[in-house]
């Protein structure tokens, strides 16, 4: 049985505590992200979502428990995960094709080979002919393309994302959001996607991990079924999407002050 | 510049001092200062002789020397006080204290302690450069975004990469101006090294020129100095310009 959500699960936590001095930022939490799904971390600020996602990168160490990523364990970064910045976090100094390979680079690929990836994605994220451009000439959402293709560029099985689109406009992020779901449904990839907008969540996730804080732990695991297969332009007038928001709506306005 | 509503031309106030300068040194006010027209001639007269291009040469030798290992020792202890806490604690005091120190009074020990010759000198240089070099690296990478470094982090940069393609470049227009700085304070290190170690180089010159009231020699000199320190600031001014266009958004 265990070789069984092993093969399901592309990442699994498991009791994992992280203390930071006397506060406790998690408190024996477990979870799992099954393969080629979208789980977004939900919950106020303060409930450690950021905090198990970077653990989960191997930024963060945890004082105890583990972390599995295909059924290995994660002692550190990996070529198996990707991250994409709340703050973009490109290179000021480089361009745009600088910064999407600038991950391949780390990993030893060769000039030719890693700009000739790097561009295919630019195009993909549908910044063709912004290669040579530097980041601050570039508006918010174009900024993050760049991060999301430097993401995609290593090809790495699992995506993590750090409030992706909390920093760009609202109109942006629409569009943001509609793409993130083509690259779900076309990328056979695990996406794990920190969030504090319950609409955007319930919008994007195949399940939807609530994260509740003091002490922080997972109080509900939630997976909208009725509207998953539909058109990215009718998912807000579902009636299963509406109920869903105002159910988390429920459980999370406790915790706002 | 602008002068009733007249754009005047680049360095006009250069101009207006020169002439200034020529009017005293022409009604011999002081024999300190000759007229300025005097000093050209004189340094024409002296900028092809021997013992001139031997003194510029030791001069040159000896900045060039300083000014390096003020420059790859500087940056990278700089760098790594920012990184690292522990070796930011042991050696912030000591940069600080030497930052402020009267170096010139430290020169007798160093001659003691490396002989009467070039090396001593180099030292000087580099104890008046390395300082500000330090601690400007230092707060380049203070300010480093951390988010930066957490994502060379997440692609998997090993410490070396981690150190030349992020806290290098994140680092750089702070490094810049640092560097320049510390360049102009080692024209003053390398001057006051030849003086007082051994009369050699521009040091020499000054030495000999002041005690046989040669004043127009001597400003002769003082301008030559000064011109290659403004042309080393000029040139590491636009090295800065052409790295401001991050500089403000890191």
């Amino acid at each position: 049985m265990n070789d069984k959500t092993t093969s399901v699960n592309a990442v699994e936590v498991r009791n994992v505590y992280k203390n930071y001095n006397e506060v406790e930022a998690l408190q024996d939490l477990s979870l799992d992200f099954p393969k080629g799904e979208l789980t977004s971390l939900l919950g106020p600020s303060g409930c450690g979502k950021t905090t198990l996602l970077k653990i989960i990168a191997g930024l963060i160490p945890t004082t105890s428990g583990e972390v599995k990523i295909n059924g290995k364990k994660v002692t550190g970064p990996g070529p198996d995960r990707a991250f994409v910045f709340q703050d973009f976090a490109l290179l000021p100094w480089e361009t745009v094709i600088k910064n999407v390979s600038f991950g391949l680079e780390l990993r030893g690929v060769a000039k030719s080979e890693r700009e000739a990836i790097a561009e295919k994605y630019i195009v993909d994220v549908g910044l063709a002919g912004f290669e040579h451009k530097f980041p601050h000439q570039l508006s918010g959402g174009m900024r993050q393309r760049v991060g999301l293709a430097r993401a995609l560029s290593v090809d790495a099985e699992v995506l993590l994302m750090d409030e992706p689109f909390s920093a760009v406009d609202e109109q942006t992020r629409r569009k943001f959001q509609e793409d993130l779901l083509n690259l779900v449904k076309n990328e056979n990839k695990t996406f794990l996607f920190v969030t504090h907008s319950i609409e955007e969540a319930v919008y994007l996730s195949d399940q939807i991990a609530l994260l509740l804080p003091r002490p922080s732990r997972v109080s509900e695991i939630i997976r909208p079924s009725g509207f998953r297969h539909k058109d990215v332009d009718s998912i807000r007038r579902d009636s299963e999407y509406l109920d869903i928001v105002d159910r988390i709506w429920d459980s999370l306005r406790t915790y706002v002050e | 510049m602008k002068l009733f509503g007249y754009q005047l031309p680049a360095m006009s106030s250069l101009l207006i001092w020169g002439l200034l300068w020529e009017i005293v040194g022409q009604v011999e006010l002081t024999f300190f200062l000759p007229a300025l027209s005097e000093i050209f001639v004189t340094l024409s007269e002296i900028i092809t002789t021997k013992p001139f291009i031997k003194a510029l040469s030791e001069t040159g030798q000896a900045f060039f020397l300083g000014t390096f290992f003020a420059v790859t020792v500087g940056i990278p202890v700089g760098i790594l006080m920012g990184k690292n806490q522990l070796i930011d604690e042991l050696l912030l005091p000591w940069v600080n204290v030497f930052l402020s120190a009267p170096l010139t009074a430290l020169v007798p020990v160093l001659m003691i302690l490396f002989g009467f010759g070039l090396k001593s000198i180099v030292i000087t240089t580099t104890l008046f450069a390395i300082w500000i070099i330090i601690l400007n690296s230092r707060a380049g990478v203070k300010q480093i975004n951390p988010s930066l470094v957490e994502m060379a982090q997440s692609f998997g940069a090993k410490p070396m990469d981690a150190f030349l393609k992020i806290y290098f470049w994140a680092a750089l227009p702070e490094i810049l101006s640092g560097v320049r700085i510390g360049f102009i304070r080692a024209v003053k290190g390398v001057i006051i090294g030849q003086l007082l170690i051994s009369i050699v180089g521009f040091g020499a010159l000054f030495e000999l020129y002041s005690s046989q009231f040669l004043m127009s020699h001597f400003w002769a000199v003082l301008l030559v100095l000064f011109a290659m320190a403004f042309t080393i600031s000029e040139f590491l001014a636009s090295l800065e310009r052409r790295v401001s266009y991050y500089a403000s958004k890191r």
